[in-house]
């Protein structure tokens, strides 16, 4: 390398536009020292420290765009990195998104006796890889920005290490998460050979880096390492976000892992996903779509229908939330292979994910109040009467589930709405049809949770004793679960009528 | 100025609807019930007032009181667009009518959580006024959606017998139609390629560029099977007898009365005249199905014991009708589909509306347990037997205008039907005049001896007469003066004629005109691309 190239490096050294990641793994160790320092683990003090301190950056971040929203593409640190007004907003969605978990952590924590300081300091530390991972233009920084989420998830979905469930949902995560990690890399190595190799016409100088690659794989679309290695890849993605073949370990994982994790997973973990996926396929696979956009589509369909037909029998609430989830992927992987061709459907992905966020996050909400800490084996069946009992508990959960089915007036039927339309404007045609499927077998579960919760329930006299063990009655809500709770419904319920608010932040 | 009366009607009801929900817990009844007669009266009275500007307000687009609000969604064309016109006007009326009726048949109801209920009520009357004066097909589905969703909710609290199953089904089976139905909408708008959701815009684009053949028969095929699951088309009617029986009453008779009808008006608004190339392709199955509802499930609806089922299954049956109304897609034929609809409305839920009080006074819907009642509440009778005679279609009521223009406009075009179309009337008339021989004739059963000996019966009460009189007014004014209804729509049906005759020459593609025309095109067209 000459000396202009490094000078080049050097000047794109934008540290300060790293400052969101910073922060936040400043904040992580500054937790860690508290520990140190304060030595008994004070919850409340922790929660504060992590909770004000991620309101305080995301006020920061919404300060900075008084100058404006960044639009254009720049990149940093010679090409690893590159921002994009997309890449902005996702950090926003996983600032939001572990400002969440750590809200419910705290719950979590409260009911349990387990170490409390990791939870926060993995949670941002997750988050801050998590941001890096969506801007990674260059395949070692991906791959170690998603080992670092990756790794933090390993612990996290083991935490409540004293229950059966969570330590074989962490044995199945662990082992699933070697396994793509494995095909990931070797997918990676596969790339950089065949694109570096100096035999090949068209060898780029930095095979790792997305351009480069791009540039390589359009002039040899047909090679066969470059097919091998980019289907490895996408495996090793299409795991993360849970897509079929690769969702077997979802609701094991979903059900053991502690409600505040299986959130965090269903949510920023399959959000880093898709947006991925997105990056690669427009990006560096953009010259494959011959076969990507078939092979995509066939994954979308299968998706959908296993976490639709799988979710119809289930019992166990975590269960449903996880296989539902699958669907939900399968709606975006729709949106991934309408965004190949049409430019806006990423806009509209960014909306379902925000839509899906909100909801989700309202009845994981929900389901970690009402179990403190017992989680795993919440069935329907607790939630009989809900609506007697915690009212509030119950209009959360409907709006949260009403979202997810996609009914109006609420957000997540907007964000369906727009998916399809780029759907159709891409010609989606049997992607369509089977969205449609899937999306009328989900009334059936997520109507028959509200059913549960919400109507009355006429019992013989006799049948008194249910089959079910019982919940410990929940502890009563504090402000800030209401405040939470309310202000997740209510945003989900302005999405719906007034989408205005996000699409045009989007630029939809 | 009328504008704003028409964002008075869909606003305030909802507005309403979401203060009563966060009223304080010790707010009287008084209050609640003054909120929610204002909340359906208002609607209503837009309604009456706008139907009387009709004819002197400005035309834009082919829609009067024209006015729209940018959402936010104005990059994918959506706007909340509203307006009226022909067709729209009956149907906007019939929603304020019946949602009045319905929310004070509601408000004397005793039901538990009264405010609640009414609160629903109110959202489900907005999500309709917005309905059906809507402009914007996005907006058309969505407040669709809005009336739909609080009808499963209520279903499930204040519902009947078998309340979780019905209102289970009900929820898949219509969401699957609406689905169904926003794929052919969304269809229509991609490939029209037009900038915007709104209806005159879309018909525009269509008339510059027509969809392909194949396009606009998969498009239409969706609006017919999405629409028509809406309407309970055989084979796809289930979920309706069976909803109906465990829906509240009021929710019955809005859901039944005007709800029900979106779909059809989905077709006649937007299906047939922006997709006439489609709709031929479907005639021919529609007529079958049409006959099914009409034939079929009046055996059905004869051989019902349960008196809600019963009721449920001839609104089932009487929507075959309008379906045939739709066949010819003549001025005379949707002329008679809409009067159908709007005087259909009215007296079903007229006829769910007493079938509650029946149930008050004998404590069960089998009619087979019934009888004697026209000693004990005669002023009842009579008003069932006026509902009863209104459904059946006899002349003096709404409905027998829209059957009797129906059966001239399927004289024009399949004649055969008019004979298994003649044979419903009769069965209608079977059902009908047996379930009113059964319930007020017949000699009661032990069991009612029993329970009247013990309960003092009454008859028809003032607060359970007003809404009734309300909806028997609609009847037989619309019945003695169709005009009200036919005015606006011989105003504003020709306007769809140009599509509709276009149509007939696709249907028949033997028609010696269509290919001596394309044979005179075809040479030319070769002649065109050799120059080239």
């Amino acid at each position: 390398m000459n000396l202009e190239a490094f000078q080049k490096i050097a000047a794109s050294n934008l540290w300060g536009n790293l400052l969101p990641e910073i922060y936040l793994v400043a904040l992580c160790l500054l937790l860690l020292v508290f520990e140190m320092v304060f030595r008994r683990q004070d919850l409340l003090l922790l929660f504060r420290v992590a909770l004000w301190g991620q309101v305080l950056l995301l006020v920061l971040m919404g300060l900075s765009y008084f100058g404006g929203f960044p639009s254009g593409r720049e990149e940093l640190f010679g090409g690893l990195l590159v921002q994009t007004p997309l890449t902005e907003t996702m950090r926003l969605f996983f600032l939001f998104g572990s400002l969440l978990v750590s809200y419910l952590g705290t719950r979590f924590l409260r009911a349990r006796n387990l170490a409390r300081t990791e939870f926060f300091a993995i949670t941002l530390l997750v988050t801050a890889a998590l941001m890096l991972l969506v801007q990674s233009n260059q395949f070692v920084l991906l791959f170690v920005a998603l080992e670092t989420v990756t790794v933090g998830f390993y612990v996290l979905v083991a935490y409540a290490r004293t229950s059966g469930y969570s330590l074989e949902a962490g044995l199945k995560y662990l082992i699933m998460g070697a396994l793509s990690s494995g095909l990931l890399l070797f997918g990676i190595v596969l790339l950089y050979g065949v694109a570096g190799s100096p035999d090949l016409a068209g060898a780029v100088g930095d095979p790792l880096h997305f351009p480069s690659l791009a540039q390589f794989i359009a002039a040899h679309p047909d090679n066969t390492l470059v097919l091998a290695g980019s289907l490895l890849v996408l495996s090793g993605i299409a795991f993360k976000v849970g897509a079929v073949p690769f969702q077997i370990w979802i609701p094991d994982v979903y059900q053991g892992a502690p409600t505040p994790v299986s959130a965090f997973l269903a949510v920023s973990s399959k959000a880093a996903g898709i947006i991925v996926l997105l990056t690669l396929v427009t990006g560096p696979f953009a010259a494959l779509s011959g076969w990507t956009i078939p092979l995509i589509s066939t994954v979308a369909v299968l998706t959908i229908l296993y976490g639709n037909l799988t979710a119809l029998p289930q019992r166990n609430v975590k269960r449903i939330m996880g296989l539902s989830g699958i669907a939900h992927a399968g709606y975006l992987l729709m949106g991934v292979v309408a965004a190949m061709t049409v430019d806006w459907a990423v806009g509209a992905i960014v909306f379902y994910l925000f839509t899906y966020l909100l909801a989700s996050f309202g009845v994981f909400g929900v389901m970690a109040l009402l179990s403190e800490g017992q989680d795993a084996d919440q069935e329907l069946d607790h939630y009989e009467d809900l609506a007697k009992r915690q009212p509030l508990l119950a209009a959360a959960l409907t709006v949260g589930l009403a979202s997810l089915a996609g009914i109006p007036p609420l957000g997540g039927f907007i964000g369906k709405l727009v998916l399809f339309i780029a759907a159709f404007q891409a010609g989606l045609y049997t992607l369509l049809a089977f969205s449609v499927v899937g999306v009328v077998l989900s009334i059936y579960y997520y109507f028959g949770w509200v059913r549960e919760a919400v109507f009355r329930v006429w019992r013989s006299a006799e049948g008194a004793g249910s089959a079910t063990p019982a919940l410990p009655e929940p502890r009563s809500l504090t402000g800030l679960d209401r405040t939470a709770l309310v202000g997740l419904s209510v945003l989900t319920l302005i999405l719906g009528v007034a989408p205005f608010v996000l699409t045009w932040f989007l630029q939809l | 100025m009328d504008a704003f009366f028409l964002y008075l009607a869909i606003f305030l009801p909802f507005g309403l609807g979401i203060l009563l929900l966060f009223l304080p817990e010790r707010t009287g009844e008084g209050a609640v019930r003054a909120l929610g007669v204002l909340g359906f009266a208002v609607p209503l009275a837009v309604a009456l007032f706008l139907a009387l500007r009709f004819g002197s307000a400005p035309v834009e687009d082919g829609y009067r009181f024209l006015t729209a609000i940018d959402t936010g969604l104005s990059s994918l064309g959506i706007e909340l667009r509203l307006g009226l016109n022909g067709i729209s006007l009956p149907l906007f009326l019939l929603a304020g009518i019946v949602g009045f009726a319905a929310g004070l048949h509601a408000l004397q109801s005793n039901a538990p959580r009264l405010r609640l209920y009414i609160a629903l009520l109110l959202v489900m009357q907005a999500g309709l006024m917005g309905t059906f004066s809507s402009v914007d097909i996005f907006f058309f589905y969505f407040f669709h959606e809005f009336a739909l969703v609080p009808t499963f909710v209520m279903i499930g609290i204040w519902g009947g017998f078998g309340r979780r199953s019905a209102a289970i089904e009900m929820t898949i089976y219509l969401t699957l139609g609406a689905l169904l139905s926003l794929l052919g909408l969304l269809l229509l708008y991609v490939q029209s390629g037009a900038e915007s959701f709104s209806l005159p815009a879309l018909r525009d684009a269509l008339a510059a560029q027509p969809l392909g053949e194949t396009v606009a028969s998969n498009a239409f095929a969706l609006l017919l099977f999405g629409f028509g699951i809406l309407v309970s088309l055989f084979p796809f009617h289930s979920w309706a007898p069976r909803g109906y029986a465990a829906a509240p009453t009021a929710t019955a008779m809005l859901h039944a009365g005007v709800l029900k009808k979106f779909g059809l008006y989905g077709l006649i608004q937007i299906a047939y005249p922006l997709l006439p190339e489609g709709a031929g392709n479907w005639q021919g199955l529609l007529v079958w199905l049409a006959l099914g509802n009409v034939v079929l499930l009046g055996f059905v609806t004869m051989a019902q014991r349960d008196l809600k089922q019963m009721i449920g299954y001839s609104s089932v049956m009487h929507m075959g009708y309008a379906f045939l109304g739709l066949l010819a897609f003549s001025t005379v034929g949707v002329g008679g589909a809409v009067l159908l609809l709007f005087g259909h409305g009215l007296s079903v839920a007229l006829l769910f509306m007493l079938s509650t009080a029946v149930y008050h006074r004998t404590q069960t819907y089998d009619m087979q347990e019934m009888g004697g009642l026209i000693g004990k509440a005669p002023i009842l009778a009579a008003f069932f037997a006026a509902a009863t005679f209104a459904s059946v279609g006899l002349p003096g009521f709404a409905n027998f205008w829209g059957e009797f223009t129906i059966f001239i406009s399927l004289w024009e075009t399949y004649a055969w039907a008019l004979i298994p179309a003649a044979l419903g009337i009769i069965i209608s008339a079977i059902y009908g005049l047996r379930a009113f021989s059964r319930i007020f004739m017949a000699e009661p059963s032990d069991a009612l001896k029993e329970h009247w000996e013990e309960n003092q019966v009454q008859d028809l009460q003032v607060r359970e007469r007003v809404p009734a009189c309300i909806l028997l007014a609609g009847l037989l004014v619309v019945g003695f003066f169709p005009a009200v209804v036919t005015g606006p729509l011989d105003a504003d049906l020709p306007g769809l004629q140009p599509a509709a005759a276009e149509a007939s020459e696709t249907i028949l593609p033997h028609d010696a005109t269509e290919s001596s025309r394309l044979a005179a095109t075809a040479p030319a067209a070769q002649e065109g691309s050799a120059v080239r």
